[in-house]
């Protein structure tokens, strides 16, 4: 039995989530335990917090906001952004994260895939790709970083095919075209990466409608569906996002 | 009620705080630990794990602590094995053959079906076999967090199963020895609750 993910993702900048969150019931919506814990109860399946900055001198606070949503939230978590070796893997999963997720570092130096596989199981080592189309490459999806403004060159497709061939347990795959667009998943891309690769992929990337998540399962097959907005502006609970996805025949965890 | 002393061994791999924290806050004075007095004069104890199984075996008979382990399962204290932790007390697993597991349980270990998406990395809901068992008490319509490609055969030990590309094996429980593959730590509410029934036979083996 599949059943899809709903994964909030937060961006968190010096160990406080920004983006303004606006739950009714938030005291501090920078807080990122309250948030998760508030993600927790409203049936969140995981969370995603992006490290939005990630600068070298950040790191140490990154690593204590993971012990602090460790200690008091007990559902999944995973960290990205600015994680560059084994070391910084080391210290995000020993404060209580469950995963951590890669993307310039492991695209400059792929070995590190590898390395982090091999040192804490492949469970734990996503590698995050952000794709945008190009004429550039094969699949017609290329690589981009640095917030999806720089392309690399490399295939998307193809790199999501050798990162699970050097030990990656998971794809969080982003669509930089439709990331903030409200129009959906880029469901071409996402469909292509489900079909060459036998690790879960989490679809990212342009989420505006409940009608977007299903999709996203639905017509690419995607694992598990990752959203910001439309969870974090109260547009909608994850409840909702879970009943229509129920609705629509998946199946998905049944909230508290 | 004291709050009963339970050693989640530490042999220096992954994530193993969650555990510890989530048995604090079921109500356990839950310690990290290598130590082997307190592994000893501890009421209770987990084998936790994450990774492969063999690098697992390796790192516990490193750290000393696979005699510890077998030691405490055979103790008649309470003992439960978390995820690898649980695979780890099986004879073997196919993922790193020739490996020796501590066999605590009989049994080999087993790759998940081809046909279905490995690891199974999702919630699942569990299908109880023993309602009965301790482990399963207030537990409606249990959904766990699972991540893992392999699983210990379903038999008569079997507490609950998932489905996934079949019955996966999701708890056992032996006597004084339970095991989860599925991770209660991460399953919210539901694992909580479980925990916390462990934590309970803990009070009344002590009693």
């Amino acid at each position: 039995m599949k059943v899809v993910r709903v994964i909030p993702c937060l961006d968190v900048d010096k160990g406080r989530v920004v983006k303004g969150i606006n739950f009714v019931d938030i005291r501090d919506a920078g807080d990122p335990v309250e948030l998760a814990a508030a993600y927790d109860a409203q049936g969140a399946d995981e969370l995603v917090f992006l490290d939005i900055t990630a600068s070298h001198e950040n790191r140490d606070t990154t690593v204590a906001m993971a012990a602090a949503v460790a200690e008091k939230v007990f559902i999944p978590f995973t960290i990205g952004g600015g994680v560059r070796s084994v070391d910084d893997a080391r210290r995000l999963l020993r404060a209580g994260a469950d995963k951590v997720s890669i993307m310039s570092a492991a695209l400059a130096r792929p070995d590190l895939i590898t390395e982090i596989a091999d040192e804490f199981g492949s469970q734990c080592c996503v590698v995050a790709i952000d794709a945008r189309s190009s004429s550039e490459t094969e699949s017609g999806y290329e690589v981009f970083t640095h917030g999806g403004r720089r392309a690399s060159g490399v295939d998307a497709v193809a790199w999501a095919v050798e990162a699970e061939q050097r030990g990656a347990g998971e794809i969080l795959l982003t669509s930089m075209d439709r990331d903030g667009t409200k129009e959906g998943f880029e469901l071409t891309l996402t469909k292509a990466v489900v079909e060459r690769t036998n690790i879960p992929v989490v679809a990212s990337g342009g989420v505006g409608t409940l009608d977007h998540l299903t999709a996203g399962a639905l017509e690419a097959g995607a694992d598990a569906v990752l959203a910001a907005s439309i969870f974090h502006f109260g547009e909608h609970t994850v409840a909702e996002a879970k009943d229509h996805m129920t609705a629509a025949g998946l199946t998905v965890r049944p909230c508290p | 009620m004291t709050r009963p002393l339970v050693a989640v061994l530490d042999y220096g791999i992954g994530n193993l705080r969650s555990a510890q924290k989530a048995l604090l806050r079921v109500g356990a004075e839950a310690h990290l630990t290598a130590d082997s007095g307190l592994i000893a004069d501890a009421d209770a104890v987990v084998l936790p794990g994450v990774g492969a199984f063999g690098a697992c075996m390796r790192a516990l008979h490193d750290s000393g602590l696979g005699e510890q382990a077998i030691s405490a399962a055979g103790s008649g204290r309470p003992f439960i094995g978390i995820c690898v932790g649980m695979q780890l007390l099986y004879d073997a697993s196919e993922e790193s053959p020739g490996v020796d597991g501590l066999g605590v349980l009989p049994g080999e270990v087993e790759l998940l079906p081809s046909h279905v998406k490995r690891p199974q990395m999702q919630w699942n809901r569990l299908q109880i076999c023993r309602g009965d068992h301790p482990s399963m008490a207030g537990l409606e319509d249990p959904w766990l967090y699972f991540v893992h490609s392999y699983a210990a055969p379903v038999n008569e030990n079997t507490v609950a199963t998932v489905d996934y590309g079949g019955p996966v094996n999701a708890v056992v429980g032996v006597g004084n020895v339970w095991a989860t593959q599925c991770h209660p730590e991460k399953s919210s509410q539901a694992g909580l609750s479980l925990l916390a029934n462990w934590v309970q036979s803990i009070h009344e083996v002590s009693a």
